[in-house]
């Protein structure tokens, strides 16, 4: 039984990793983050340490998403550099 | 960021005060249950975030005080350094509140261990609170120039 919850909880973890290298849209790609941090979390639980389960949650699924997600709104393109056009 | 839809508000509005409750329960009972200060003072701190993405940036600056969070900061260490020094006729981090006050039941009966997570906790509270703060008008700098609509993220 916790072995199958282990698996699964970690198969989810990959998939999530997988897909924040995969994404092109970066704001997809931290949503994936966040997934992952959020089921390290509960992985931290199951190995019973929920004393870094609850800084795990706090930290990676909701403060880093935050940052990076203000972080991605200053990386807008201006008008003058003439970027490649996606 | 632009402000979300009254949908979101109004959950910010129902569940954001609560938030802070449950942050500095995990805080003040951190010293006999999971949870402490750092753990704490990040659940308080995901106030600021919340309240940032559902109303926006220029109502959260209008808000919020950066004052309150230095003096967060400035309580928190001094708090922190004064509890550690006055253990020093043993040694320092010396527990002393522990022995005398521990049948007494005002004083946890941790000691001093639960008043410098207090301590730490209120620091991180207002740091993290100051860094998204300070990075949200890190980006503000950029919104004068002349910029065109944005292609990838933040739709």
């Amino acid at each position: 039984m916790t072995n199958a919850l282990h698996i699964s909880v970690l198969a989810v973890m990959l998939i999530a990793a997988f897909f924040a290298l995969w994404f092109k849209d970066l704001i997809s790609s931290v949503i994936s983050l966040a997934v992952f941090s959020l089921m390290m979390a509960l992985e931290f639980y199951i190995l019973q340490a929920p004393d870094v389960a609850i800084a795990e949650a706090a930290i990676g699924a909701a403060l880093s998403t935050t940052i990076y997600i203000i972080a991605l709104r200053a990386c807008r393109r201006s008008k003058s550099e003439g970027g490649r056009k996606q | 960021m632009n402000p979300l839809s009254v949908v979101v508000r109004t959950g910010c509005d129902l569940f954001a005060w609560f938030m802070v409750v449950f942050g500095v329960n995990v805080l003040v009972h951190g010293y006999m249950t999971p949870g402490g200060g750092f753990q704490g003072g990040a659940i308080i701190a995901t106030f600021t975030a919340f309240l940032l993405v559902a109303y926006g940036g220029r109502k959260l600056l209008g808000w919020a005080n950066e004052k309150i969070f230095d003096l967060f900061e400035e309580v928190g260490l001094l708090a922190f350094f004064f509890l550690a020094f006055m253990g020093f006729p043993v040694t320092f981090f010396y527990n002393y509140l522990v022995k005398p006050l521990a049948a007494g039941g005002v004083v946890p009966p941790a000691g001093t261990t639960a008043l410098m997570s207090i301590a730490v906790g209120l620091e991180v509270s207002g740091a993290l609170s100051m860094v998204i703060l300070t990075m949200y008008r890190g980006i503000r700098m950029f919104e004068t120039a002349p910029m065109e609509e944005e292609i990838g993220h933040d739709r």
